[in-house]
């Protein structure tokens, strides 16, 4: 890896003249060569004090402006009420408060630095000045006391030479992390078979999420689209969020000679079938479903499924097809599970094999 | 004005006092020892270029997001609590939503200036991002990262990856339907991972997605874990900046030896003390005109709800595109799943990102070059660094616009699954075209730039010679000129040792050298750079019959 | 369909109804008065569906088939309902332009509201189906804007976006944006499905639930809605707020460099 072996002329000759600030003269030998700074031209404020004393008022102006601005910015914290809405031409309908709170801010800001620049520009020194650089790597007397300090340090310690000392240390070292390491355990439950399970099992009903009534095979017309989650579940309950991130379905009814999947058919009822809102891919819950072509579509990657044909996937970044949810209606003419989805819903994991 | 002063000083002087700051700087210098330091800072040179205060955009945005960010975390509650909704914004009326969610309604609706701070926070995250992408840029495409600033690049790059992580975990905060879809994404990725996967996700969300506790882990995350490190870096970024002093273009008077330009005190601290003003009173105008992030039009999240046009903020588009345009790979092999089309997409991201971080290691290597380089190249200078730079914008950027091909499908009238092809195809395409063209770019400027100084310039000025042909009269550079675009090095390409030493025993050539040899032709070689003009070309062109 | 929509609230627009319905009143009145007014209803129905099925002859057959039963270029309007017609032709889709996109787009309405009454009216003669709704299912009137927000989270945003923006679908076909939308257009998809867009009929999403969506859609997505912050940016997310913050933002940022770091203008020599 070291790259001493590369001869000197592969480098390009040093450009630098040795003494950057001794140029200044053209150098008949060399027209390349370094003229050296360019002479100092002044400025309109450097000779004509008329100038630089407008100068002076333009910045004394903008340093006025921001303490105007700043007594605004107070005036309309005190005055405007935070719900008051007003039209501003061409944003629309806005917070006045949040109008006249940002641009007095911004104002007072933005005069205070103008001010300031502006002064830097025209009134203080331009004349650029040359510092020199210094090495940054150390002079090799200083490399060569610090290389043979860290020797006798190292020696006086022995380190070296009491190789039980060291190796003791090392491993003391190396495992004192863990117990930081063991303390993460706590942060959450191990998977076990967590994502396996759904809240579905035989005989949920299926409740319609905008009604919260469970669901008839009359009430789903075919085109249309319905979600579902299972009975019992609700949006007060502590573990709704988990729950409803595997159980959502989504609904929908196809005639029963559309579908093409014998699966499929098997687990529908009367053409109606349940799969699992949640995407395959990441978890994103898709439901852009085009009734026309039986394609629903993920909004969050484009993963496109075909429902008319065990949902799989015809287009995106999704790896397996959606979990279809057996259903069957019961005694009352409900639409019910038939049992749990018989694969994990959402995205793929290692052990989901 | 100062003949007052004066007076006043020397009368101090006279009672055996010097004026109080004096005073006050001494006591300090007694236990500090800040003259030490003051010596060599206070007139400290800086050199003027509008590119040189790309980093400054960064530093500010970054101040003013602390500012901001400590105000927000008086009035944001990081809990999953689940709370009713009964603040003042009418269409949330009654809702379950976070406690998060609703303590960021309430500093949006009820905390006078609290949207406007909430806006500013977010629009200077945004910026800070864009700045450091803009900064690296002129970094790279100058050659700043030469030694000795290696490590200072390194510094840079972890602020660019550690803002992008410390943006998303404080989009995820407000816990509404957009960011929380953004952080089941999150959840899916992790899933993906071979082994450790399935733990890594039950660990980082206390159990299952949502659960309880994400929102309460990432604000610690965000705000302190994260921009702990950040300000480390910051400022050692910054220590660096100041004690290698700074690059500075070629021209008259400016060699490797040297810096040009005004001195900190006074011009610098006007200049850069007021252009941190100025960059937090446009931040501060954007935040009033501009709506950033409508948590309340959003929702509190659901895990069965969506909205179409789900992004992440910019920085994480490139993510985004990256895991859009993966064709859908999954592995099934001995009761395990590879989940290649989300695992693949995650690996890239890194690998992409780290190309960049590696790429001043990899060029050192290949010149072999050990000096100090202070003088920035012009890109055309350096054909293939600048093409490799533009060919990496490009997939970056390819990939940035698949991150938002539903969009583009929707307001240009096109097909969501075109525009997906075309980013796949163009991820690899693209690279390839923009490093042939930019290369062919830089090469035809560095022609120019020879002409240039052997012919002058050209003036425009049509004359008629006595014969009857027409020329254009060339005008000759002045030496400020000839110097400035003739001060570029070149390198040679590097060859292979001789296979026999000195004392003609044989050697091994290692494939690694050779591997050397080859990029460094690739580099420098022949029609990789035109040679620059020569003192003996160019005499022997304006001696001879002079200029036309 | 969006002019018509924006004159529909204008202030003069319901002196200019009144006005119209004053002198149809009028006309039919003279028309009609003998008769007893059951059998002016009668009639006036049966007269409606046969000026329909002239209009339907001359603008649609020739995809629909003579009986709306449906042809290669067109599907069965048997069973549709009045609903499907007032919405089709009220926004301009139908009748659509002979070759056609992805999907077919609304357009400016040719039929006045009068001849698309006599369409629907025709078509339901074909076969039941929902009927157009009224002021009274879509009006603002009871109606709980949060709950509508909710459903509209759950049931439309995945395509038409958190606050009805529109969105990309499959292959070049989109979710439109429902801005400016008449209430009852709105209405009239939900019940029927219009092209690839799900039904959402009343027995899964109730009347009360679809007044509700409409109630939510008013509040953030109309003239009237209040953006706090400023700039809405086509309300589009990330995408439009990152272009922003480049263009505007770090562009306006780096202008300002561009003046701190240049030089002084210099003195002319004289």
């Amino acid at each position: 890896m070291s790259s001493q072996d590369i001869p000197e002329e592969n480098l390009p000759a040093e450009q630098d003249h040795a003494h950057g600030s001794a140029v200044g003269v053209a150098d008949e030998q060399n027209p390349f060569a370094d003229p050296g700074l360019p002479p100092h031209e002044h400025r309109v404020q450097d000779i004509d004090e008329r100038a630089a004393k407008r100068s002076e008022r333009a910045v004394a102006f903008l340093f006025t402006l921001s303490m105007l601005a700043t007594v605004g910015f107070i005036a309309s914290y005190v005055a405007i009420p935070a719900d008051k809405s007003v039209f501003v031409f061409p944003i629309g309908h806005l917070s006045a408060l949040n109008f006249a709170l940002g641009l007095t801010l911004g104002t007072a800001l933005f005069t205070i630095g103008a001010g300031a620049v502006h002064w830097a520009r025209t009134l203080m020194s331009d004349v650029e000045v040359a510092d020199e650089r210094h090495a940054i790597a150390a002079p090799p007397e200083v490399r060569a006391k610090v290389h043979a300090d860290f020797k006798q340090g190292a020696k006086e310690s022995a380190l070296g030479r009491r190789k039980l000392i060291r190796n003791t240390m090392f491993g003391a070292i190396a495992l004192v992390p863990l117990s930081g390491v063991v303390l993460l355990r706590d942060l959450g439950p191990l998977p076990e078979d967590k994502l396996r399970h759904t809240l579905w099992s035989k005989g949920k009903l299926l409740v319609n999420m905008n009604t919260n009534e469970p669901l008839r095979p009359s009430d789903v017309a075919v085109g249309s689209l319905t979600f579902a989650k299972p009975e019992g579940l609700e949006e007060h309950d502590e573990e709704f969020q988990n729950e409803i991130a595997k159980a959502a379905l989504m609904i929908v009814r196809l005639q029963p000679d559309n579908i093409k999947d014998k699966q499929e058919l098997d687990w529908s009822y009367q053409g109606i079938v349940a799969y699992s809102k949640i995407c395959t891919h990441v978890g994103c819950p898709i439901s852009l479903y085009e009734q026309q072509t039986h394609h629903v579509l993920c909004p969050c990657h484009q993963s496109t499924f075909d429902l008319s044909d065990g949902a799989r996937v015809i287009f995106g970044p999704a790896g397996h097809a959606l979990p279809q949810l057996r259903i069957g209606v019961n005694d009352e003419g409900y639409l019910e599970a038939l049992g749990d989805f018989e694969e994990p819903v959402g995205p793929a994991f290692w052990e989901r094999g | 004005m100062s003949t007052n002063e004066t007076i006043e000083s020397n009368e101090s002087r006279e009672r055996g006092k010097a004026p109080a700051g004096e005073r006050i700087a001494d006591w300090a210098d007694g236990r500090l020892g800040i003259y030490s330091l003051a010596k060599a800072n206070m007139r400290k040179i800086f050199p003027d270029h509008w590119s040189f205060m790309l980093g400054e955009i960064c530093l500010y945005s970054f101040i003013i997001i602390i500012l901001t960010g400590v105000y927000l975390t008086l009035f944001f509650h990081p809990s999953m609590n689940e709370v009713e909704y009964h603040g003042s914004y009418v269409p949330l009326q009654g809702q379950l939503m976070s406690e998060a969610f609703s303590s960021t309604l309430h500093i949006s609706f009820d905390v006078r200036g609290g949207l406007l701070i909430r806006q500013i926070h977010h629009w200077a995250a945004l910026i800070f991002l864009a700045g450091m992408f803009v900064h690296m840029m002129r970094v790279f495409f100058t050659g700043a990262f030469r030694k000795p600033r290696e490590v200072n690049w390194l510094f840079g790059f972890l602020l660019f990856v550690l803002g992008m992580f410390t943006g998303f975990t404080g989009y995820s905060l407000p816990d509404d339907l957009l960011s929380g879809t953004g952080v089941r994404f999150t959840q899916g990725a992790i899933l993906s991972m071979p082994i450790v996967g399935t733990y890594i996700s039950m660990f980082l969300f206390g159990g299952e997605f949502p659960g309880h506790d994400f929102v309460a882990r990432f604000y610690s995350i965000h705000i302190l874990l994260l921009p702990g490190i950040m300000l480390g870096l910051v400022v050692g970024h910054l220590i660096l900046v100041f004690y290698h002093k700074h690059t500075q273009f070629a021209g008259p008077g400016k060699s490797n030896k040297n810096v040009v330009g005004m001195p900190l005190l006074p011009v610098y601290m006007a200049k850069a003390g007021g252009f941190f003003f100025l960059v937090f009173g446009v931040i501060a105008v954007i935040a009033g005109i501009a709506q950033i992030n409508p948590i309340w039009a959003m929702g509190p999240y659901r895990p069965d709800q969506v909205s179409t046009g789900a992004q992440p903020d910019w920085y994480m588009g490139f993510a985004e595109g990256l895991i859009r345009f993966m064709p859908g790979w999954e592995i099934n092999l001995w009761g395990h799943t590879l989940v290649l089309g989300v695992f693949i997409p995650l690996v890239l991201f890194g690998v992409v990102l780290a190309a960049l971080a590696m790429y001043p290691f990899i060029e050192a290597w290949i010149t072999g070059d050990k000096r100090e380089h202070h003088i920035l190249d012009r890109p055309r200078n350096a054909p293939t660094r600048t093409a490799l730079g533009v060919a990496w914008v490009t997939m970056y950027m390819v990939t940035l616009v698949g991150g938002g091909n539903d969009l583009w499908a929707t307001h240009f009238h096109l097909s969501i699954n075109s525009i997906t092809w075309f980013v796949r195809i163009f991820f690899f395409v693209g690279p390839v075209i923009a490093y042939i063209l930019t290369k062919r770019i830089c090469l035809g400027l560095q022609r120019r730039d020879h002409d240039k100084v052997l012919h002058g310039r050209e003036t425009g000025t049509i004359k008629r010679l006595p014969h009857g042909e027409f020329i254009e009269i060339h005008e000759p550079l002045s030496q400020e000129q000839l110097h400035t675009l003739t001060a570029h090095e070149q390198y040679q390409p590097v060859a292979i040792g001789a296979a026999v030493d000195e004392n003609g025993v044989e050697r091994k050539v290692k494939g690694k050298e050779k591997l050397r040899a080859k990029i460094s032709g690739a580099y420098f070689g022949e029609d990789q750079q035109i040679p620059k003009p020569t003192v003996e070309e160019y005499k022997e062109i304006t001696s001879g019959h002079g200029h036309h | 369909m969006k002019k018509l929509s924006a004159r529909r609230r204008h202030p003069l627009a319901a002196l200019v109804v009144l006005l119209l319905a004053l002198a149809a009143t009028g006309g039919l009145y003279a028309a009609f008065a003998p008769a007893s007014k059951a059998q002016a209803d009668d009639t006036a129905q049966s007269l409606a569906i046969d000026e329909g099925k002239k209009l339907y002859a001359v603008g649609c057959a020739s995809c629909h088939g003579t009986g709306g039963q449906g042809t290669s270029d067109g599907p069965s309007l048997v069973g549709v309902g009045a609903a499907a017609v007032d919405f089709q032709v009220g926004t301009g889709r139908m009748p659509a332009a002979t070759s056609q996109g992805a999907q077919v787009p609304s357009k400016k309405v040719i039929y006045t509201q009068a001849e698309i009454d006599q369409l629907a009216a025709f078509i339901s003669s074909l076969g039941a189906g929902p009927s157009v709704p009224t002021e009274a299912d879509y009006g603002p009137e009871g109606a709980d804007i949060a709950k509508g927000g909710e459903l509209f989270r759950t049931n439309c945003a995945q395509c038409h976006n958190f606050t009805g923006k529109g969105g990309a679908l499959t292959k070049g076909k989109y979710a439109p944006t429902l801005e400016g939308v008449d209430p009852k257009h709105i209405y009239e998809a939900m019940q029927t499905g219009p092209q690839n867009m799900p039904s959402f009929p009343d027995t899964t999403l109730s009347e009360q639930n679809k007044k509700d969506i409409i109630a939510y859609l008013h509040a953030v997505n109309s003239d009237e809605t209040n953006n706090p912050g400023g700039l809405e940016l086509g309300g589009l997310g990330p995408v439009s707020e990152g272009l922003f913050a480049w263009i505007f933002g770090l562009g306006a940022l780096i202008a300002v460099a561009v003046w701190v770091a240049a030089r002084t203008a210099k003195a002319k020599k004289s």
